[in-house]
C-alpha cells in the first residue's frame, strides 16, 4: 500500500535531522510563532531561521510529491505511528499514498501536546491520551501545511488565494484551468507574511473527512511481520558491551558482595558496578554477562517489605476498612450517611484484588553510550517516557539537557512499565563506567518479574443503600491499599445517577514496587462497582442491563453503549444450558459496556469466554479497525490478568520469576470472537486503550453470579478460588 | 570459545563463542539477526522461535554446539525474500501485530505447521499455536491471518 521508510528511527537529532534532509522543509509553529520555509540544502539560512525563531518541523515534502510526517508518539502497538499521521494528512490534504512516517525528535517543546498544566507541553505515551491529546495538534499543524501550499500556488499563479480549491496533493485554480501537485509546488514554495492559527475555526468539518474514520493499514505492520522492526533491544554498535544486573526478589533489600574477586576473574568480565539495590555487572558478551550474574554471592539486607506476606495482608485491610478514621477523600456527592440512615435495605461486601506485574514481551533493557568526556550521551531507548526528562540522564551524569539525545526506538509492549526510567538510569550508570564504549543492558525475565513495578494489592469495601423504591441512594466505596492514584483511580460513578456518594482512600505501605498497569485503578475499582450493582440487581430481581438502564438515564452517550451492546449480544436472548452472560460499564475517555459469555467447569473451576461483545464511544475515531484491535488486545489481556495472573509476596520475596510460575493467557484459551461496535460520534477523540480492560472483571463475575448464584470477589478468578466460592 | 559453522537460512556463518552458548545470542548478538526475539529464556513464550531442520524450535534453550553439525537453521530472516511469505502477507491483511515483538515467533510457528499440514482445523491451529504468548492480546487476528494464508495456499496448490 505505501512505501514505509526502513529510516523510521533515525538516530540523530534535530539539527543533524534538518541538514539531511532532502527537498524543503516547512516549520510550522503551531504555537503561533511566525512560520518559515527553508531549503534544506541552505544550511546556513537554517541555522540562521534556528537561532531566530522557535520552529517545528511536522512534514516534509520533496519534488517528487513524497510526504514524509512526523509522528510525535512512541509506539508500542497501539498505532501512533499511523494515527497521528493521518490526522495531519487529512487536513493538509494529502496524498495517503505518498506518505511516509517518521519518528519526530524527542523535543518536546516543538513536538509535545498539551501538558497537564495550562501553557505546558508533553512527550510523554501515556494514560490512553496518544489521539486525544495530539488530535487538534495535528489538525492545526496539518491545516497550516495546507494554507502555506495553497498560498505558495496563489503567488505562484498570481491568484486570489479564495479561488483555489484542492485535491488530494493537488491544488487547482479552476477559472484558469490550472492544476499542480505537492510535489510539483516545492520548487515555488513561499512562506505567507502572516498564517492563520487555526483556533477559531478553518478546521475541516468532520463529515468530510477523508483519511480519518477510513480503512487505513497501519504503517509500521510490514516491518513487524519480517523481523526488521526495531526495538531497543535489537540494537547493536561498535564496541558495544553488555550489562546486566542482580537486583534479588525483595525489593529495596541492599546487597552485599561476597566474590567480586571471583567474579572479575571470570571469562569476558570487564567491571562490577555496585547499586544502592543491586549488583551490576559489564562483560563483553551477553552470555558472559548472564554467567558473571549467576555466579554473583550477595547477602542481602533486610528491607521495608521484609516480612510481608501478600496474602495475609487483607485481613489487616478489612480491620484498616473498618477503623472509624475517615481516609483520603476521592470523591463526595450529596450525603452518604444520609442516605443509609434512610436506606430501605443495604448492601456492604469486600472486593479484593492480588498484585499483577505488566509481562510486556520485551524485557526492559536500553543502549547509552556516553562520551569519553562525559559531557554528552546518546540513548536508544522504547519507552513512553519521552524527551521532557531525557530520562534522568542529564541529572545521572550532570550535564545539560541538550547534551543528551534520545532515539525512540519500538516499544515491544509498554502497558505503564516503560513510563518508567529505572532501566535506563541503570543503565546510563553502567555507560558512564564503560564511556565511551556504548553499553547494551538487558533485564531478564526473571529480573522482569522479580524487579517489577506492580499493579497494587487492594481491599476495597463497598457499601450501597436502596430506597423504598429499589433506586440507588447512596454508594461509598473504601479503597485500602498502597499507591495513592494508582489505586484510587477510577472509583468515580458519573454517568449513574446516584444521589449520594462517597469514595476514600486509606494508605497501606509495604514498600514493594507499583506503577501505573494498563487502566491503573479502574482494573480493580470497576470490578467492584460492577459487581456490587449486579449483586443489588440480583438481590431485587432486576435485570442487569435494566438496572443500569435506569442509572444511566441522564448519560446519553454512556446509555447508548448500554443499549447498542445489549442489542448485538442478543442480551435477553436464552443460552444453552451451562452458559450465561454478564455486562459491565466501563468509562476511561471513552465510554464502554462490554458483554461477555462464559461457562464454568465445576469440576476443576475453570472459566471458560466464549465470547465478548463491546459498544464503545470514543468520540471521533480516526482509525477505526485500529480501535477494534485495541478492544480485542484490552479484552484478552483483561481475560488473562482476571483468570490467571498472580504475584505474590512471602516474607517480601516475590514467588514470581518467568511465565511458568505466572501464566499468561494462551491461544487455548481465547474467546470465539470479540465484537466491537462504535458508535458514530463527532466529539473530540478519546482513548480507547484502556477502556476493554476492566470491563472483564466486572463482566465475567456478574455472568458467574447469574450462572452460579454465587459471588466472586477476588481477583483473580483462579480455579482453586472458583472451587472455593462454588463450594461456599 | 570455540569457533562453530552454522546454517542458517541457507548461509554459512563461522562464530567464534563459548561453549554452551545459547543459539539465542549467537543469532541476536553475535551475527545481528534480531528479528528472532529474546523474552523468557526457558522455552515459555516462544517468542524466540526458529525451524531447526522444518521443526519449530525455541533458539533460547539450544545450545550452539548442538546445531553445529549442518542442522538447516532457518529465522524469520530467512521466511521469504520479501516479506511476501503467504502468512506475511496474511498478517499485515489481518492487521494482526500491535507491539509487534512477539510476531516472529507466531510467524515462525505457524509457518511450521503450514509445511506439514496445510489445511489444518481452527482447533489444530490453536493447539499449534498455543505455546507462542502474545500480551497485546492479538490472538484472534493470528488465528485469522493463519486460515486466511491457509486458504490462499491450499486454492492455489
Amino acid at each position: 500500500m505505501k512505501n514505509i521508510s526502513k529510516k523510521t528511527i533515525a538516530p540523530v537529532g534535530r539539527r543533524q535531522f534538518l541538514k539531511s534532509s532532502g527537498g524543503a522543509a516547512l516549520f510550522i509553529g503551531v504555537s503561533g510563532l511566525l512560520p518559515n520555509l527553508i531549503s534544506c540544502t541552505d544550511a546556513k539560512g537554517m541555522q540562521g531561521q534556528l537561532a531566530k525563531h522557535d520552529v517545528t518541523a511536522w512534514v516534509r515534502i520533496t519534488e517528487d510529491g513524497q510526504i514524509t510526517i512526523y509522528n510525535p508518539a512512541a509506539e508500542m502497538g497501539q498505532g501512533s505511528m499511523t494515527a497521528l499521521p493521518v490526522i495531519f494528512a487529512e487536513e493538509m490534504d494529502a496524498d495517503w499514498s505518498k506518505v511516509n512516517v517518521e519518528f519526530s525528535p524527542q523535543e518536546s517543546d516543538i513536538y509535545g501536546s498539551p501538558g497537564w498544566q495550562p501553557g505546558t507541553k508533553l512527550m510523554f505515551t501515556v494514560g490512553s491520551r496518544t489521539t486525544n491529546s495530539y488530535y487538534t495538534v495535528m489538525r492545526k499543524a496539518g491545516a497550516q501545511a495546507r494554507y502555506v501550499l495553497l498560498h505558495t500556488a496563489a503567488t505562484h499563479w498570481k491568484v486570489p488565494i479564495e479561488e483555489l480549491t484542492k485535491g488530494s496533493s493537488t491544488i487547482i485554480h479552476e477559472k484558469s484551468g490550472q492544476k499542480i501537485s505537492y510535489g510539483d509546488l516545492v520548487a515555488y514554495l513561499t512562506m505567507p507574511e502572516t498564517l492563520p492559527d487555526f483556533n477559531d475555526g478553518g478546521l475541516k468539518d468532520p463529515k468530510d473527512f477523508k483519511l480519518i474514520g477510513s480503512q487505513i493499514p497501519r504503517t509500521e505492520i510490514p516491518q513487524k511481520v519480517d523481523g526488521s522492526a526495531q526495538f531497543a533491544i535489537d540494537l547493536r554498535l561498535p564496541d558495544m558491551v553488555y550489562g546486566v544486573l542482580e537486583r534479588g526478589a525483595l525489593h529495596g533489600a541492599k546487597p552485599t558482595l561476597n566474590n567480586e574477586s571471583d567474579i572479575l576473574a571470570m571469562d569476558g568480565v570487564l567491571k562490577v558496578v555496585p547499586f544502592d539495590y543491586a549488583i551490576g555487572i559489564v562483560a563483553g558478551t551477553l552470555e558472559a554477562a548472564l554467567a558473571a550474574k549467576k555466579a554473583l554471592d550477595i547477602s542481602w539486607s533486610d528491607a521495608q517489605a521484609s516480612g510481608f506476606n501478600s496474602q495475609e495482608i487483607y485481613d489487616v485491610y478489612a480491620q484498616m476498612a473498618s477503623a472509624p478514621e475517615k481516609g483520603n477523600t476521592v470523591n463526595e456527592v450529596g450525603d452518604v450517611g444520609q442516605a443509609f440512615r434512610m436506606a430501605a435495605k443495604t448492601y456492604e461486601a469486600d472486593f479484593k484484588n492480588d498484585y499483577v506485574y505488566h509481562a510486556q514481551m520485551e524485557p526492559l533493557n536500553a543502549v547509552v553510550q556516553v562520551a569519553a568526556d562525559g559531557q554528552s550521551a546518546e540513548v536508544w531507548v522504547g519507552s513512553q517516557q519521552g524527551a521532557d526528562t531525557k530520562l534522568g540522564i542529564p541529572d545521572l551524569l550532570g550535564i545539560p539537557h541538550e547534551a543528551v539525545n534520545v532515539h525512540l526506538q519500538y516499544l515491544g509492549g509498554g502497558f505503564g512499565r516503560r513510563s518508567m526510567n529505572d532501566f535506563v538510569l541503570e543503565c546510563g550508570r553502567l555507560a558512564q563506567e564503560m564511556a565511551p564504549k556504548p553499553v547494551k543492558l538487558i533485564w531478564t525475565r526473571e529480573d522482569d518479574v522479580r524487579y517489577g513495578a506492580f499493579r497494587p494489592l487492594t481491599l476495597q469495601r463497598l457499601k450501597v443503600s436502596t430506597d423504598a423504591q429499589g433506586n440507588l441512594s447512596g454508594f461509598s466505596h473504601c479503597v485500602v491499599g498502597d499507591g495513592g492514584n494508582l489505586v484510587a483511580g477510577g472509583t468515580r460513578n458519573d454517568y449513574y445517577a446516584i444521589p449520594n456518594q462517597w469514595v476514600e482512600w486509606r494508605e497501606a505501605s509495604h514498600g514493594v514496587r507499583l506503577k501505573h498497569w494498563r487502566s491503573v485503578g479502574h482494573g480493580p475499582n470497576k470490578f467492584a462497582i460492577e459487581a456490587m450493582l449486579d449483586e443489588v440487581a440480583h438481590d431485587q430481581n432486576m435485570d442487569p442491563v435494566a438496572f443500569r438502564r435506569k442509572l444511566m438515564a441522564d448519560s446519553p452517550r454512556a446509555l447508548a453503549t448500554l443499549e447498542k451492546v445489549a442489542e448485538i449480544s442478543d442480551w435477553e436472548a436464552p443460552l444453552p444450558e451451562g452458559r450465561a452472560k454478564g455486562v459491565a460499564f466501563v468509562e476511561h475517555g471513552s465510554l464502554g459496556t462490554g458483554v461477555c459469555e462464559i461457562s464454568v467447569d465445576r469440576n476443576t473451576g475453570k472459566i471458560n469466554v466464549h465470547h465478548f461483545w463491546i459498544a464503545l464511544d470514543a468520540g471521533v475515531v480516526v482509525q477505526p479497525d485500529n480501535v477494534k484491535a485495541q478492544m480485542e488486545g484490552g479484552i484478552i489481556m483483561g481475560i488473562s490478568s482476571v483468570l490467571k495472573e498472580q504475584i505474590t509476596l512471602v516474607d517480601g520475596q516475590v514467588q514470581q520469576s518467568n511465565y511458568d510460575s505466572y501464566p499468561l493467557l494462551r491461544m487455548q484459551e481465547v474467546p470465539d470472537s470479540i465484537e466491537t461496535v462504535i458508535i458514530p460520534s463527532a466529539e473530540h477523540p478519546e482513548g480507547v486503550g484502556e477502556t476493554a480492560t476492566p470491563m472483564v472483571a466486572g463482566a465475567i463475575a456478574n455472568a458467574f453470579l447469574k450462572l452460579t448464584g454465587k459471588r466472586l470477589r477476588h481477583l483473580p478468578f483462579t480455579p482453586d478460588r472458583v472451587l472455593e466460592v462454588l463450594k461456599g | 570459545m570455540a569457533t562453530y559453522s552454522l546454517n542458517i537460512n541457507g548461509t554459512s556463518y563461522e562464530v567464534d563463542v563459548a561453549q554452551g552458548t545459547s543459539l539465542l545470542w549467537v543469532l541476536r548478538e553475535h551475527l545481528g539477526l534480531t528479528g528472532t526475539k529474546y523474552s523468557c529464556g526457558i522455552a515459555q513464550c516462544g517468542s524466540c522461535t526458529i525451524h531447526l531442520d522444518g521443526n519449530p524450535v525455541r533458539a533460547c534453550v539450544l545450545q550452539v554446539d548442538n546445531v553445529a553439525n549442518g542442522q538447516k537453521i532457518k529465522t524469520i530472516e530467512g521466511l521469504s525474500e520479501k516479506g511476501d511469505h503467504p502468512l506475511q502477507q496474511a498478517w499485515i491483511e489481518a492487521q494482526a501485530p500491535q507491539c509487534g515483538y512477539c510476531q516472529s515467533g507466531q510467524i515462525m510457528q505457524a509457518a511450521a505447521l503450514l509445511e506439514k499440514n496445510p489445511n489444518p482445523s481452527r482447533e489444530e491451529i490453536k493447539s499449534h499455536m498455543n505455546g507462542v504468548l502474545c500480551r497485546c492480546g492479538t490472538y484472534l487476528r493470528i488465528l485469522e491471518a493463519i486460515e486466511m494464508a491457509k486458504e490462499q495456499t491450499t486454492t492455489t496448490s
